[in-house]
């Protein structure tokens, strides 16, 4: 009648995990992982890993702190969606914003130049 | 009306209004509303973390610069603050589900405002106070004059955009805290009723995961190795 009851050891292992990841990432910004240059695009791996770190943690919270783990199908799929959304906004102006310099300018722009102030 | 659901009417828990069969659907109606809220909330924060994204690929020495004048202690320590709420805030909410006295659920919920308020006590005094004496705060007292000062000036409008919007989601939580107190004091919450505490809770989370990224957005980007690139 009260919906899913979570175990208090489950909470609190949640919180433990989260301290301890909390922890990770700052030590991990401490440590230089280098950078991958991959064609036009530059992996930054303390990034990667500090994001990394990031979506464990808020996939803890979400899952056992917010009940998704135990909640009906509907309100998964409002969830997941939720984070879809964001995800097509930071996609297409990445695709946009990212890709600006790859092709460089038209080439018939190239007599207009002189005349151009950018 | 058959005479069985008439009997299913009134032999219900006062706390489950009439449009819904039974009390799990009420509950999870009400969940599944307060998660529509926090989808908005998230698209409301991702359009900042968009803007933050774009103007960091575009000035990411100038960022980095500017996140290493942060002070990664009081970043992490934050981060702590709002993990152990969040354990409160759970546990409140586990003590209404399981029947625990009043008291109990008071307890927890204050534990939480607590660690609300220190959250804000240390992001306003120690980190805000000392930025503005520092000279860091766009448009109002900006001095820092050192390398790549412009971008510095960008990443420091989005440091104090974001915490500050981040900030007013803690004080509307602890507006929420006070109430639910004040609803707890009066014996609002049982095993069988217990949606506000559950849909606030809800909405401290969120506000956790926020600052679950902010953190390493803004403290750690880059690394903190050497001083800038």
């Amino acid at each position: 009648m009260s919906g899913h009851i979570v175990p208090v050891k489950i909470y609190v292992a949640v919180f433990f995990s989260l301290l301890i990841l909390t922890g990770l990432t700052t030590f991990a910004a401490y440590i230089d992982m280098g950078m991958t240059h991959i064609g036009h695009f530059t992996i930054d791996w303390n990034t990667v890993v500090a994001l990394a770190i990031a979506v464990t943690k808020m996939l803890l919270v979400v899952l056992f702190f917010m009940h998704v783990k135990y909640s009906p199908g509907l309100t998964r799929l409002v969830v997941v969606a939720g984070f879809f959304w964001l995800a097509i906004m930071v996609a297409l102006t990445l695709s946009d914003e990212l890709t600006r310099g790859w092709e460089g300018h038209p080439k018939a722009w190239s007599t207009l130049l002189p005349f151009l102030h950018f | 009306m058959s005479e069985h659901s008439a009997q299913m009417v009134h032999g219900h828990s006062p706390a489950l209004v009439h449009q819904f069969e039974t009390e799990d659907q009420q509950r999870e109606a009400g969940s599944l509303g307060m998660w529509l809220f926090l989808a908005t909330e998230v698209m409301f924060f991702g359009g900042v973390f968009m803007a933050y994204i774009v103007y960091r690929a575009l000035h990411l020495p100038d960022f980095i610069q500017g996140s290493h004048m942060l002070d990664v202690k009081f970043g992490a320590a934050n981060t702590a603050v709002l993990i152990c709420s969040s354990l409160t805030m759970a546990l409140a909410i586990h003590a209404a589900q399981t029947g625990k006295s009043k008291s109990t659920i008071i307890t927890y919920l204050i534990l939480t405002m607590i660690l609300g308020a220190a959250f804000l006590g240390i992001k306003f005094t120690f980190e805000w106070t000392s930025d503005w004496r520092e000279g860091l705060v766009p448009g109002f007292h900006f001095t820092y004059g050192g390398p790549y000062a412009s971008g510095v000036q960008l990443f420091f409008c989005f440091y104090f955009f974001m915490t500050g919007l981040h900030a007013l989601h803690m004080i509307t939580g602890l507006g929420l805290l006070t109430t639910l107190t004040v609803m707890a004091s009066r014996g609002r919450f049982r095993a069988e009723y217990f949606a506000p505490l559950e849909n606030s809770g809800l909405y401290w989370h969120f506000v956790d995961i926020v600052w679950i990224f902010l953190f390493p957005l803004l403290y750690l980007i880059g690394g903190r190795f050497g001083g800038g690139h």
